[in-house]
């Protein structure tokens, strides 16, 4: 089977971590900016502060209350929701521009660590799931 | 270890040899099964139409009930009232009539086809990972564990966030378990039979629009049915005009309708839910310093925020293929792990493979040297001792699946008959999965209203055999992590035993 040589060529996932949302400010989307202990080896506590206080300002932006959200939502009430079949809506936006912003930091910052990002939204915006990769250097587990 | 390395080598041979005909034969798993949605797999009760595109509540026998009255009573109207009030007052009345028609009609069907919230269950790595945070908080003891809550302070005021044995989360604030659909859902209000679905946080201003249309058209109707009556029976007799129209649908709706708009339109300006009012959360009964955290201050704020603020997506992505997820946590020591094995297609596995898997999982076990490694090992051997009925549950607890897609002959729930009233939701705590500890039943009736305690009946068959052993489940937990890999070793073994 092809399967054992694919144990060579792609890295083994050791552990992931979960970064829970933090609801001290309500019911708003964010995550909290504890580094969990796994990760001191790999990363920097400020690289990955960073990372997740970026997506929480991401995300509330798409859940802002403002006048153009308002406007918006007023537009698409008189139009009967009609126009989101043509418009996306703020919040789809603002979830195109963190999926790109993940995959981003994922190519700069943490794969070259061996780790891996996952957008929240595969997760339901319950967690930010960062997967560990065994580093290559050691065996992988024959 | 060398064995399986062997092994595997000398499978590559084989198919080398024989790849006239053996080009499926390589990945036959992934070849056999056609690419599904993820609606098809969905785990909660809900109903999919339009290739997932709609979706619904699993009893819509009341929603066709409300299409039907609200069809019937516009009908009579157009038909019989309209062109006597067109001709003697204005045509206008027929035109405001049939937009608000339509009004209603369009808000109805959204709210009754949309998503209205609903939070995915956590993925099998997630909830262990959780089990294994609540394990070291709470010291791992033998017995039951301990009632799961998490306390947060939001903008002043404590709020208790409780764990969801189901969907295997914590639950945000404000959500809600639904009994009826099995699901947790964002913002949670009610779940309406009228609209055949749950009044969550992406419908509810569909909701409120829809009642408050519809009191609109029914105060329209009622107004104009009683011009229409005093007009006619200006002419021909009172009880002529009487027999032609909608009059009595319309009476007994007009109160209730409006009343419940009525109750709506406080509930959006206070920005609280049904279930918080009706559990009188935040008022001051409670105490001088209760108040509602989520509001925004003001009245016209609250009532933006909730109709005119922004729409969030959808979480569960209906139509979207399921395909094989990231990779595995891999096994330290085994080499002959199946790679490409989808977490997701396993978690989706009917509840018999899974049953099967898991026996085979047990059997195996012994064999296998990763359970050295974990101080579980005994207690998992002890349960292969057990009579297969606890394997499903603990299957189902383990891999996400719900007690009640066992096929344990369940019927429907009995609360289906009685959900003529809006219900309020019930938290969802240990009835199906822990519920054999002393304190436990104690404390959680208060969350059980008298509508939620028959309802899953065939829950009951599955949590029973947990109640044996609950000694088991702590030890179960640790291994959640690791059951997908097992799965796949076994599948390895087997595989070798059968070249």
């Amino acid at each position: 089977m092809t399967h054992s040589l694919q144990n060579l060529q792609q890295p083994n996932v050791s552990s992931k971590v979960f970064i829970q949302r933090d609801y001290s400010s309500g019911t708003i989307c964010k995550f909290q900016t504890k580094f969990p202990s796994e990760l001191e080896s790999r990363l920097d506590k400020q690289q990955f502060e960073e990372t997740v206080q970026t997506l929480n300002n991401l995300y509330a932006e798409a859940e802002k209350l403002g006048g153009k959200s308002y406007l918006e939502g007023c537009l698409a009430c008189l139009t009967a929701y009609t126009i989101f079949l043509c418009m996306e809506t703020h919040y789809e936006k603002v979830l195109k521009k963190i999926a790109k912003y993940i995959k981003d930091q994922n190519e700069k910052v943490y794969a070259p660590r061996g780790l891996l990002l996952t957008d929240p939204i595969e997760r339901g915006l319950r967690v930010v799931e960062i997967t560990i990769f065994e580093d290559r250097s050691v065996g992988s587990g024959r | 270890m060398h064995l399986g390395v062997s092994e595997s080598m000398r499978e590559c041979e084989y198919s080398q040899i024989s790849t006239r005909s053996s080009t499926p034969m390589e990945t036959p798993y992934k070849k056999r099964t056609p690419k599904k949605r993820k609606w098809e797999s969905f785990p909660g009760r809900n109903k999919f139409f339009c290739d997932g595109r709609i979706m619904m509540a699993k009893q819509t026998g009341v929603f066709y009930l409300t299409l039907v009255l609200i069809l019937l009573t516009c009908g009579l109207f157009f038909t019989f009232d309209c062109p006597f009030l067109a001709l003697q007052l204005t045509p206008v009345i027929p035109v405001i009539g049939g937009v608000l028609f339509i009004f209603v009609l369009g808000t109805l069907l959204r709210t009754s086809f949309s998503d209205p919230g609903v939070l995915p269950r956590a993925s099998p790595d997630e909830a262990a990972d959780l089990e294994r945070q609540i394990d070291v908080a709470n010291g791992s003891t033998g017995y039951r564990p301990p009632p799961r809550t998490k306390e947060i302070v939001i903008n002043g005021q404590t709020v208790k966030l409780k764990y969801c044995f189901t969907c295997k989360i914590f639950r945000p604030p404000r959500a809600s378990h639904c009994s009826l659909c099995d699901n947790c859902v964002e913002r949670f209000d009610h779940h309406c039979p009228w609209v055949g679905n749950c009044v969550g946080r992406r419908n509810y201003r569909f909701f409120y629009m829809f009642i408050v249309s519809l009191s609109f058209l029914t105060i329209f109707i009622f107004a104009f049915v009683i011009t229409h009556i005093i007009l006619r029976s200006h002419r021909s007799g009172f009880l002529n005009a009487l027999k032609d129209s909608p009059v009595v649908v319309c009476f007994f709706s007009v109160w209730s309708i409006v009343g419940l708009s009525g109750f709506h339109t406080y509930l959006i300006s206070s920005n609280q839910t049904t279930n918080e009012d009706i559990k009188g959360s935040w008022s001051s009964k409670k105490g001088k310093d209760n108040y509602n955290p989520y509001s925004h201050g003001n009245i016209f704020a609250n009532c933006c925020a909730a109709l005119c603020g922004p729409l969030p997506p959808s979480l569960i992505d209906r139509r979207g293929f399921i395909q094989s997820d990231t990779p595995q946590l891999a096994p330290p020591t085994n080499g002959i792990t199946m790679y490409g094995a989808t977490q997701s297609q396993q978690s989706h596995m009917c509840d018999q493979d899974q049953c099967i898997q898991s026996t085979k999982f047990v059997l195996q076990a012994a064999t296998t040297p990763l359970l050295q490694q974990h101080s579980s090992e005994p207690v998992i051997l002890t349960a292969s001792h057990e009579n297969g009925g606890t394997l499903p549950g603990r299957a189902s607890l383990v891999l996400g699946g719900p007690c009640t897609s066992l096929p344990l002959g369940q019927p429907t729930p009995p609360t289906s008959t009685s959900s003529l009233s809006c219900h309020e939701p019930a938290d969802m705590l240990p009835i199906h999965g822990h519920s054999h500890g002393l304190q436990e039943p104690v404390a959680h009736h208060h969350y059980l209203t008298p509508e939620e305690v028959p309802s899953p009946p065939g829950m009951l068959p599955c949590g029973s055999p947990m109640g044996h052993n609950h000694t088991i489940q702590a030890g179960f937990y640790d291994p959640a992590s690791q059951d997908s890999l097992h799965e796949d070793s076994v599948r390895g073994l087997v595989k070798l035993s059968s070249v």
